[in-house]
């Protein structure tokens, strides 16, 4: 047809990186750093927090007060653009499965503009997880390969905790934490009293000053928003704007990849992608491919990239690629604290998150469910948005304001006392655990779907585990535990029992999905091998959370990051030495 | 780069009621503007399509939504009311936002006068403050209220959420609340006095490794 062509790119790359989130960012930075020329595609459109931010925005600077959209699943000043769903980009569920829920973040920064800045190294054991209780499979690399890369993350990026000299949450090159608000020393109290630990967070959020392209953190609370002086990490602001500014990226928005190209020899040459903004479809070459466009999209990419020479998908020879899909565990649970009502008044934003967490505590072998869970607290006096004060009549009748008895619901002045006595009084807690990899749990592509680019969609197989279902059981007893020890009132999450898997969440719901395209030392059951790279095709490499070979009870980005770097190093080298 | 670098979208929202029956004449309405600077290009087409819209409420309506909602929060000495606090402009752009609370409170409200009509032979905002209180009373306690109001229990406690919710994102009702955040400031922790009303300390170890 004349009317339709593909443009190929003039330039040939040292290397073509698809997604400028955690991982991709990481690549960009390192590559662009050492001289590469590097082309980094983006699915979504530009994004800087220093233009592009909602942060300081008060709620009745949005219509809708801050309510979530589909295109802001998290809230309307929440900094991520799309999620759950995106328009004209669908995924289908195999009938039988639990739901997976598949969140895509479509811009600069990828999913880096979502997260909690959550920083946890994984430990020891995380990394040799079959040799201790004999399910999944170890990691074919250990912790202290990637203990260097974490210091360096630590160091280029900014992370503040604290050293306790816990065996499996290694040390770190810590930032100092903020001191806990006062809902966090009541869950400190409580929990400790119970031989539960609580101790500092670890966030990426510069409580100090580290150099001179970013600033501090001025305590807002709205990392989830992006930051306007950088003061948190977002790939955008601390990866992808230096590595572009070192004139070796160029950065190519709106592109959405549709296959990795190969040659007769089977090696990769580059991507084919669709420009959403001219709909053409294009052509980048280059020595090198990395896929950093998540965990789910990396492994569809791969399963659409079919050829003579890899007629299963790229990087598929095994047939694992999509299998051994696994998310975090997450249950919940929340009340109030009789103690908190009619507090006083203060700023209490702190940092974007928690300032406080519970690690891991506990010995499998005493318990009936494998692998471990971290505890994240939430509470204080936010900054109201939509939803706030809806319910009141379900509080003003069950305790007294400020010492009088009424009956539930209400209206006029009385209920407006109602609502400022109840402020700053709802705590809640949330786990977040370790899922067994396991080969039936999988994304595949859907034979008879494709989405407005005509790209083939994924289809997702997954089901939760009684090993995940124990765990949430767990989770529950131990936050009804704590909530007894500090006096709190449970108005939420108390009612899951087996019937609904004790409010385990769907997988994918915790957005700490992995192992797609796992790594190991055998190419007939792992797609790439301990560098990242693939058993099949020696120039192509993974660097997102596809290449997990299991995940642990700590959120996944620290991790992405550094094993991106040691990838991107490895790429160094090797391109140096002409290995590829 | 730097394509257009602010667009602001014209939400054009009716006044509250008191003044809508007036505006009918002058053709009075207010505009409130949004810095979309932070949205995406979806967000803002769809911010525009959703402002071309046709008001949802009538005028009857929204002055019912208006006199309803300062019921729920009136002007007293701590705070402004809710049509103060431009909650009535809030619910007509709410309920376009997310549609599921259309029929809920259009029936309801219909529901309302309704029920006025039978007691007092007139509609809801037509009748006095007193009569307005006494049907309010028969709704406003979900415990206490007689089986056959059910549904406008249901919809008052629809309403109170909307305006209550409304309200407290205002201007007005943050204020009213004591919010005292989203400020640049730096973390010192709890203060002293607050400390020791629970009975709280930090430890060494917090104020050494602390910031």
């Amino acid at each position: 047809m004349s009317d339709f062509q593909v443009k190929v790119a003039p330039k040939n790359y040292d290397a073509v990186i698809v997604g400028s989130g955690a991982g991709g960012g990481m690549a960009a930075y390192v590559l662009a750093k050492a001289g590469l020329k590097v082309c980094l595609l983006e699915a979504g459109p530009d994004f800087d927090p220093a233009k592009h931010s909602s942060q300081m925005k008060n709620p009745w600077e949005s219509p809708r007060r801050g309510a979530s959209t589909k295109m802001r699943p998290f809230g309307d000043f929440d900094a991520s653009f799309w999620g759950w769903e995106i328009d004209g980009e669908p995924y289908t569920q195999t009938k039988g499965a639990d739901h997976f829920d598949w969140w895509r973040a479509r811009m600069v920064g990828g999913r880096t503009n979502h997260w909690g800045r959550i920083s946890l190294r994984f430990g020891p054991r995380d990394f040799k997880r079959k040799s201790i209780d004999g399910l999944g499979d170890d990691w074919p690399i250990g912790y202290e390969d990637v203990k260097p890369y974490y210091d360096k993350i630590d160091q280029l990026i900014g992370v503040y905790g604290t050293n306790e000299g816990l065996e499996n949450d290694p040390d770190g090159i810590f930032l100092p934490p903020p001191k806990p608000r006062l809902h966090e020393l009541m869950f400190k109290k409580a929990a400790t009293g119970i031989n539960i630990p609580v101790i500092p967070s670890r966030l990426s959020i510069l409580t100090k000053k580290i150099n001179d392209e970013r600033g501090a953190c001025f305590y807002c609370g709205q990392c989830n928003r992006s930051c306007k002086v950088y003061g948190d990490f977002s790939s955008s602001s601390v990866l992808v704007k230096p590595a572009v500014m070192t004139g070796n990226v160029d950065m190519i928005t709106g592109a959405m990849a549709r296959e990795v190209l190969t040659d007769n020899e089977g090696k990769a040459k580059g991507i084919s992608y669709v420009n959403k903004m001219d709909k053409q479809e294009y052509q980048v070459n280059a020595k090198v491919v990395i896929l950093g466009a998540s965990t789910c999209e990396t492994a569809r990419l791969l399963l659409n990239s079919k050829s003579q020479k890899h007629p299963n998908g790229l990087a598929n020879s095994s047939g694992v690629v999509g299998h051994y899909l696994h998310d975090s565990t997450g249950a919940a649970l929340g009340g109030v604290i009789p103690n908190l009502m009619g507090r006083k008044r203060y700023n209490e934003d702190g940092v974007g998150g928690m300032h406080v967490y519970t690690p891991w505590w506990l010995d499998n072998k005493k318990l009936d469910f494998p692998r471990g869970y971290h505890i994240e607290y939430w509470g204080g006096m936010s900054q109201p948005g939509y939803g706030f004060g809806m319910g009141t009549q379900g509080l003003n009748g069950k305790f007294q304001v400020n010492g009088k008895t009424k009956e539930e619901g209400g209206y006029g002045s009385s209920l407006k006392e109602d609502v400022r006595f109840f402020y700053g009084a709802s705590v809640g807690m949330g786990g977040r655990g370790e899922a067994v990899p396991r080969f039936e749990n999988h994304c595949k592509i859907d034979p008879d779907v494709v989405d407005k680019y005509g790209i083939p969609v994924l289809n997702f197989n997954c089901k939760n585990s009684e090993y995940e279902i124990k765990q949430a059981k767990h989770m529950k007893e131990t936050f009804r535990e704590i909530m007894h020890e500090m006096g709190a009132v449970i108005t939420w999450g108390d009612q899951d029992d087996a019937t609904n898997n004790y409010g385990l969440s769907n997988p994918g719901n915790i957005i700490h999905e992995a192992g797609t395209v796992r790594m190991g030392s055998d190419k007939k059951t792992a797609p790439l091998n301990a560098w990242g790279q693939a058993h099949d095709c020696k120039n192509l490499f993974c660097v997102d959370g596809s290449v997990f070979t299991s995940q642990a009870d700590k959120n996944i980005t620290w991790t992405i990051l550094a094993l991106s770097m040691r990838t991107s190093e490895y790429i160094l080298d090797q391109l140096q030495k002409q290995n590829l | 780069m730097d394509r257009r670098k602010s667009i602001k979208a014209l939400i054009l929202g009716t006044v509250s009621a008191g003044v809508v029956i007036q505006a009918c004449k002058s053709e009075k309405t207010t505009v409130a503007e949004y810095n979309l600077d932070d949205r995406m290009q979806e967000e803002k087409d769809y911010l525009v399509k959703v402002n071309a819209e046709p008001t949802f409420f009538d005028e009857h309506e929204m002055a019912t939504i208006t006199v309803l909602g300062d019921i729920i929060m009136p002007k007293d000495e701590t705070s402004g009311s809710a049509s103060e606090a431009k909650v009535p402009e809030f619910i007509e752009f709410i309920v376009k936002d997310m549609p599921e609370h259309k029929v809920p409170v259009r029936g309801g409200l219909r529901w309302l006068d309704l029920h006025s009509f039978n007691k007092h032979g007139k509609s809801f905002v037509s009748c006095t403050s007193a009569q307005q209180i006494g049907i309010v009373d028969e709704i406003a306690y979900p415990k206490k209220a007689k089986p056959e109001v059910a549904q406008g229990v249901s919809f008052f406690n629809k309403m109170r959420d909307l305006v209550t919710t409304g309200y407290y994102t205002s201007e007005i009702g943050v204020k009213d609340l004591g919010y005292m955040g989203n400020v640049p400031n730096q973390w010192q922790g709890v203060p002293d006095d607050v400390l020791k009303h629970h009975g709280l300390a930090y430890t060494e170890k917090e104020l050494k490794e602390c910031i």
